[in-house]
């Protein structure tokens, strides 16, 4: 419930929704559910069972994932006896003549290099805390960083980008998915999978519960 | 706090907010701190009970935004050459194009991601931009505004992903070869600008009722 009466409690056993700044007491949120904010619904607590290894492991699953992404060929072209392979690395360098090339640079961050710091960001954060051991140094700010780069992170914008590409290419010339194609696809899916598991607030609790002050 | 909290939500409860009780909370954990405490001590954090500068931030990174999505639609954004014909296409003119070769579920997503998203986003962050400084409380509905705004913004990235990657593929010497316009770089700018815009909006501060009223 929200928070009503006099303000006899201590400070640590309230939160303030980020949000809407609605203040609440901390409830005592069983694994697996939900506690959300009153008045708009966002959620402040979303305790679950493992829920720090299975982001190290899908972190982990992702940059595999990723590094295989890069380096194969993503789609092939053929037509008229002509053929053309290119890999993400292509896609990248596609601004990289004369005036567009911070574009590239733009492009290169959105789709590679800032989903792997944030795979290795989390990592970092989290391993320790999943064998059992206090958060490593720094952690906070670490994790702080990847939540301020979160909405940065464009894998998934980018395969439905290729999608598209893709059907405005079909008429033109037969295409061909390479292996990198479908790894990005495993990208994108182990993504939404790992931020699932992922409640900010909580986050935060645990960091704070478990380092050494 | 319930799990089942927010299907009377629209119309705003009376809430007793950090800030009404004396209180701070941070913006980014929720811990909560008397009012005049500088830093979270949990995430670190500069504790602002609202942000009223980020009001200017968000006009300034919207103009930009708006300024920069006019050459967008003006000059080309893909150049294609095939058998030596070269044809420069808008971003419009890329949409009807796809609806000449019948593709017109992949037109409907192109045109909804390069032209009625940013559209709105102009629209939708000027209007609560503007609710606020008028001092008008908002609703949960104006909150879920926000909260789309914020969500979709990434999603206008596509049609530079698709330029990207069409670019990269096709380049078959004189039987075809698309290559990048100038206007993919301004409307990469346009999506980022409202994006930071978008992002530097405080939330708290939809909800607020006029000064002297605290909620």
């Amino acid at each position: 419930m929200a928070y009503h009466s006099q303000m006899t409690d201590s400070l640590s056993d309230m939160i303030a929704c980020p949000k809407c700044d609605g203040l609440h007491r901390v409830p005592q949120v069983d694994i697996g559910a939900q506690a959300r904010c009153v008045r708009c619904g966002t959620v402040l607590m979303a305790p679950r069972e493992g829920a720090m290894t299975r982001i190290v492991m899908l972190s982990m699953t992702a940059l595999i994932l990723m590094i295989a992404a890069v380096f194969f060929p993503f789609l092939e072209l053929s037509t008229h006896g002509l053929g053309r392979k290119s890999s993400v690395f292509d896609a990248i360098l596609a601004f990289s003549d004369g005036l567009m090339l911070p574009l590239s640079f733009a492009v290169a961050a959105l789709i590679v290099v800032l989903p792997i710091t944030r795979f290795v960001a989390l990592i970092y954060v989290f391993a320790p805390m999943a064998l059992g051991w206090a958060p490593a140094k720094h952690a906070r700010s670490v994790f702080k960083f990847a939540e301020h780069i979160r909405p940065w992170a464009m894998a998934e914008v980018f395969i439905i980008g290729v999608a598209v590409a893709l059907v405005k290419v079909a008429g033109l010339a037969q295409v061909t998915l390479g292996p990198a194609f479908w790894a990005f696809v495993g990208l994108v899916i182990i993504t939404v999978l790992k931020d699932n598991f992922m409640c900010r607030v909580t986050v935060w609790q645990t960091l704070n519960a478990r380092s050494p002050s | 706090m319930s799990g089942d909290g927010m299907a009377n939500a629209e119309r705003a409860q009376p809430v007793l907010t950090a800030r009404a009780a004396g209180l701070v909370g941070c913006a980014e954990c929720g811990h909560v701190y008397q009012l005049g405490t500088e830093t979270c001590t949990v995430c670190g954090k500069r504790l602002v009970s609202r942000d009223m500068t980020s009001l200017q931030r968000v006009w300034a990174w919207l103009f930009a935004g708006m300024v920069v999505y006019i050459p967008a639609n003006v000059y080309p954004m893909l150049r294609t050459t095939t058998f030596g014909n070269t044809q420069e296409s808008t971003i419009v003119g890329g949409v009807f194009e796809l609806m000449d070769h019948g593709s017109y579920g992949v037109a409907l997503i192109v045109f909804f991601a390069s032209v009625i998203i940013p559209v709105s986003k102009f629209i939708a962050i000027a209007y609560l931009a503007i609710r606020i400084q008028r001092g008008k409380p908002g609703t949960a509905s104006h909150f879920h505004l926000y909260e789309v705004v914020e969500f979709i913004g990434r999603w206008s990235m596509i049609d530079v992903f698709v330029v990207a990657i069409l670019s990269a593929l096709v380049q078959l010497n004189f039987v075809a070869s698309i290559n990048p316009g100038i206007a993919a770089v301004s409307f990469a700018l346009s999506v980022a600008f409202t994006m930071i815009s978008a992002n530097s909006f405080d939330p708290r501060l939809i909800w607020d009722a006029p000064e002297g009223k605290p909620v």
